[in-house]
């Protein structure tokens, strides 16, 4: 994958999170790409040199490493579970 | 149904709680204050004749056919002028109206050609029928007066005549054309017997006036003064069949009036929910793609992109395909296998595709175009609100107060309801518009922008957040609702954040270009104007700050107070005819239908039970990660149905190289679009004509699809789907959608109470439709939020990476137009061309003389991503500093120029935001004529002779 490419995407999360307070937004941002990105992009984030990314991202990326689940920090990140109706259809 | 016309009770129904009882020809009726007397006879069977009146438009009272006598009434008033009254004796069949009516009849006859056995509207006209209605046998004036029979027929509109000699100047046409359509095109020319239906000014025919080409005159007219081309090509329909629309959102329905399996013409059928009879030119006329010579109808493959395509056995195209989906599986594994699904397919083609990727193939690398357009409105309004539709249905906007229209352009891209809320703005509600580019709603007929805000492109978070400041700090706030339905303490948080100098109008003028005194003063008026609607689109969606500014949209509709009853609320525009209902499909490769994520487990399992199969808890590949991986080499093969990435994604050289790279690309289409340059498989589709199903429109309607005719390749899209799914170990045995249909109501929470006898019925049907809703849902959060309070974002502005420089010093936007759809795929391939030839690119007169650029000149446009030529259309719709062109041609190749940044939540494409230059141009760019050879190569038929270019 091009790291590049994730790197921004990654920055971007934590830097449009960074409104909610750091702390939360790591949290968020670590949620955020563990609902939505696939094994092999979050394998190449991983296995990317951490200061490459903001600190925010930064930070996201060590919490999932860590193998820490993250409780959803947005709406758009919690979905229905299973017989429930409502929530999202974000991308 | 055989075929008649659909009843017509002579004028508007009358919205009223107070009841009215009156007799009629000694019947008694019940109807709501305000109806007519003729539509009241109508409502218990009566027929009183009329020519002026149609009940899609208001009373004339000019024809004096309707004529009735009243107990104690005067003379002989007119029933379609004439509003019932309590106790009311009506007579609509006496020796005087006959005598009456007769003497109206002779008169307009004296001047009517009598040609009816070779007439095309034989047999379905209305003079004709109320000349019968009258028992009229002879015409004492005789026919040798002055009279308007030799009149020419202007056929200068590709789909309808009008002609003049028919014409019996009721009005009707210019009245539906002023109230139903609201473009004002026709009026009445001359006086007296001079009196004659014009369109435009003098010098202007039908197709040179300003006429749209809804269809509403067509509908309108008692005679064949104004009719389709294809009425008098084909003839008299024999049946007709009620369907829906397969262009937009809005989710119109027509009548297909058929003869065998030919359609003769599409019809809007006034019993629609979403469009109440009424109609654009794609919907209305422009079908005719569905037998286009270019569509291909017989299954192809070939080895490799470089040799000419090979037809085939439907069995040999699928054996083929499932060998090498295997061996691609075998040799990379499930997750280098995916998919996309089409939001212009029924949710049953939709729902199989998803289950194909998923159970079939066992990756969860599906994902549809909703990515590269309202992604951004599920995850912003489901961050704030808890679900991510549309919280009102179309109706709603007739109790809207203030009407705010942001990246949007309706009348170009959802006509049917742009009339509907322009007919509203007639009536006096106030409109604001926010958009770089001064859309037709701005100022048209009878409508004119209370305000309109020129933003800069990329920064309505910008705008929205200082419209939100004035809101707040000038304490315009609705706070007894925000603390009644939303989180206080959120809200505190937010209105701190809004507050802030740094977010008023006046600090932020630099940045948003927006003069701050009339951003002002549209922030006090939606917040203190009564029901405030906001109605998006695409230029909210396509920008890298999407996501929040669809939250900041939800933040100002509920500071406001503008959720949960008529009138209200925030309403994204669907693009396309059933991107609802893709989404809604588990579309997405995070989650199954009905919205839930696919790594809970009790989700998982509830369709690993019902499928027999074990799926993948991780998330797949979205569109551009797909293409990313696809380059990188992880990811080798693709099952795309009814979608052309190729031309309608950004980035066109990423999207060619992500193609290129893979080992299988399959299309499913109508046509050799411009992705099957690079696929290997072609498997025809099926129209929208040809198949059963179900729609869901941008109101969250399910609707039928219902097949009129056998499919042109021999199969529904949804058994071509099932057929390589059972030819990869598969074991499907769906013998009709609805059966699909039961599965996902099985399924899928919000579509728990739907079934295809309840579609089938025309039982207007929202989702959710469950225990709690059944029946349906037509506006949302009525009582609460879905997800209990509602939730205020603090939406931080961050500028797009995207900016101008000395290289690249203009800002490029893009759109479409009212005649073309997408990527013109169906469109171009239909008379709608005769609109819009070919893209082109606007620029504001100071721009262009600084360049030395005028009207038509060839220029060449280009970004760091790439660079294309079109002609430029010098115009003071863009601001200065601003270009903007369409994405209908592949020719043109718009998408060359757009680049791979996108929306930070979703991922959706940054589309409308390109830093360019534009300079001076001889021909075609090298891409250009690159891709021409390219096109022209990769569309080679074996066997057959030398085929043109389908594009």
């Amino acid at each position: 994958m091009d790291i590049a490419k994730l790197r921004r995407m990654a920055d971007q999360i934590g830097n449009n999170y960074a409104a909610i307070g750091h702390d939360n937004a790591v949290l968020a941002t670590a949620d955020h790409i563990r609902k939505f990105w696939d094994p092999r992009m979050k394998a190449a984030i991983f296995a990317d040199d951490r200061a490459a990314l903001g600190d925010i991202a930064g930070r996201a990326i060590d919490v999932l490493a860590s193998g820490i689940t993250p409780t959803p920090q947005s709406g758009g990140t919690d979905f229905n579970s299973v017989n429930e109706v409502g929530h999202n259809d974000a991308g | 149904m055989g075929y008649e016309r659909q009843k017509d009770f002579g004028t508007p129904e009358a919205k009223s709680a107070e009841q009215v009882t009156l007799t009629i020809d000694g019947r008694e009726v019940t109807v709501p204050a305000g109806t007519s007397v003729m539509r009241a006879a109508a409502e218990i069977g009566g027929d009183i004749p009329k020519l002026c009146a149609t009940d899609n438009v208001k009373a004339y009272g000019s024809c004096r056919l309707c004529l009735v006598e009243i107990e104690g009434a005067r003379g002989t008033p007119a029933s379609c002028t004439t509003p019932v009254a309590p106790g009311m004796k009506v007579k609509t069949q006496t020796e005087r109206l006959a005598k009456l009516r007769k003497g109206v009849m002779e008169l307009y006859i004296s001047d009517h050609p009598l040609d009816c056995l070779t007439c095309s509207a034989n047999n379905d006209c209305e003079l004709q029928d109320q000349a019968a209605n009258v028992g009229l046998r002879d015409v004492r004036y005789g026919y040798a007066g002055d009279n308007h029979l030799g009149l020419e027929t202007d056929v200068s509109n590709p789909y309808f005549d009008f002609d003049a000699s028919k014409c019996i100047v009721c009005s009707r046409c210019v009245r539906a054309c002023a109230e139903v359509q609201g473009t004002f095109a026709l009026t009445i020319d001359g006086r007296g017997f001079a009196s004659m239906v014009s369109a435009g000014q003098e010098v202007d025919d039908f197709l040179s006036s300003e006429c749209v080409s809804c269809g509403a005159c067509v509908q309108a007219c008692p005679t064949a003064t104004l009719q389709e081309k294809s009425v008098k090509a084909i003839g008299k329909p024999e049946r007709a069949v009620v369907t829906t629309c397969a262009y937009c959102g809005v989710g119109c329905t027509f009548r297909a009036e058929m003869r065998g399996e030919q359609v003769v013409r599409m019809v809007p059928w006034k019993d629609g929910k979403a469009n109440h009879g009424h109609s654009c030119v794609k919907g209305r006329f422009a079908w005719g793609y569905a037998n286009h010579a270019d569509r291909i109808t017989k299954p192809m493959i070939r080895e490799s992109i470089d040799q000419p395509w090979r037809e085939v056995s439907w069995e040999e195209a699928i054996g083929f395909t499932a060998t090498r989906i295997k061996a691609i599986k075998a040799e990379h594994g499930a997750r280098a296998l995916g998919g996309i699904t089409s939001s212009r397919c029924t949710n049953e083609d939709v729902f199989l595709v998803q289950k194909l990727i998923r159970a079939g193939f066992g990756a969860n690398n599906v994902d549809t175009c909703a990515r590269v357009c309202h992604s951004p409105t599920g995850f912003g309004l489901s961050t704030t609100f808890g679900t991510s539709a549309g919280t009102q249905d179309f109706d709603s906007v007739e109790d809207s107060d203030v009407i705010l229209v942001i990246g949007a352009n309706p009348t170009d891209g959802h006509p049917v309801f742009a009339s509907r809320m322009k007919k509203r703005l007639r009536a006096g509600a106030k409109l604001i518009v926010i958009d770089p580019r001064r859309i037709d709603l701005v100022r048209s007929p009878h409508i004119e922008a209370a305000h309109h805000l020129p933003l800069q492109p990329g920064t309505n978070v910008a705008v929205l957040t200082s419209m939100a400041h004035v809101i707040v700090t000038e304490g315009l706030a609705d706070e007894a609702f925000v603390k009644e339905r939303c989180d206080w303490d959120e809200f505190q948080d937010w209105a701190r954040f809004v507050s802030d100098e740094r977010h008023s109008p006046e600090f932020l003028e630099s940045v948003t270009r927006v003069p701050a005194k009339e951003l002002r003063a549209a922030a006090r008026l939606f917040a203190t104007g009564g029901n405030g609607a906001i109605y998006y689109g695409l230029g909210v969606t396509e920008h890298s700050q999407g996501s929040s500014t669809v939250m900041a949209i939800a933040n100002l509709a509920m500071a406001t107070g503008n959720i949960g009853r008529r009138g209200v609320g925030v309403n994204p525009l669907r693009g396309q005819n059933n991107v609802q209902g893709a989404c809604d499909m588990g579309s997405f490769p995070h989650e199954l239908s009905g919205y839930r994520h696919i790594s809970d487990g009790a989700t998982r399992k509830l369709f690993e039970d019902d499928w027999g199969v074990t799926l993948d808890a991780e998330p797949g590949l979205r569109i551009p990660n797909m293409l990313d991986a696809a380059v990188d080499g992880s990811f080798k093969a693709i099952y795309i149905q009814g979608e052309d990435i190729l031309q309608s994604d950004p980035d066109t050289r990423h999207v060619s190289a992500g193609l290129a790279a893979m080992d299988l690309v399959i299309v499913h289409d109508l046509f050799l679009n411009e992705t099957a340059h690079y696929a290997h498989v072609f498997l025809p589709g099926s129209t929208f004509l040809e198949k059963s199903g179900t729609f869901t429109n941008a109101e969250r309607r399910i609707q039928p699809v219902r097949r009129v005719m056998d499919p042109a390749n021999g199969y529904e899209d949804w058994e071509v789907t099932q057929l390589l799914a059972n030819a990869i170990g598969c074991d499907w045995n769906y013998t009709h959608a609805s059966e699909i249909l039961d599965e996902i109501a099985r399924l899928t929470p919000t579509f728990a109470g739907v079934s295809w006898d309840r579609v089938d019925s025309g039982e207007p049907l929202q989702w959710p439709v469950n225990e709690k809703a059944p029946k349906g849902s037509p506006i949302m959060h009525v009582e609460g939020f879905v997800r209990g309070k509602g939730k205020f974002v603090v939406t931080e502005y961050i500028p797009t990476d995207e900016r101008t420089g000395p290289r690249f010093p203009l800002l490029l936007t893009t759109g479409r137009i009212l005649s073309q759809y997408n990527v013109g795929a169906q469109t171009r391939r239909t008379a709608n061309v005769v609109w819009h030839e070919e893209d082109l690119l606007e620029m504001h007169p100071t721009d262009a003389e600084n360049r030395g650029l005028k009207d038509g000149d060839w220029t060449k446009l280009a970004s760091r991503a790439g660079e294309t030529t079109l002609r430029l259309q010098v115009t003071d719709r863009v601001a200065p500093g601003v270009v903007y062109t369409t994405f209908h041609h592949p020719l043109t190749q718009a998408n060359v120029i757009t680049t791979d940044n996108s929306d930070w939540a979703t991922n959706c494409p940054e589309y409308k935001v390109t830093a360019v230059q534009v300079t001076a141009s001889n021909g075609p760019s090298e891409w250009q004529e690159e891709y021409e050879a390219l096109s022209t190569r990769a569309r080679r038929i074996e066997g057959a002779a030398e085929m043109e270019p389908a594009e």
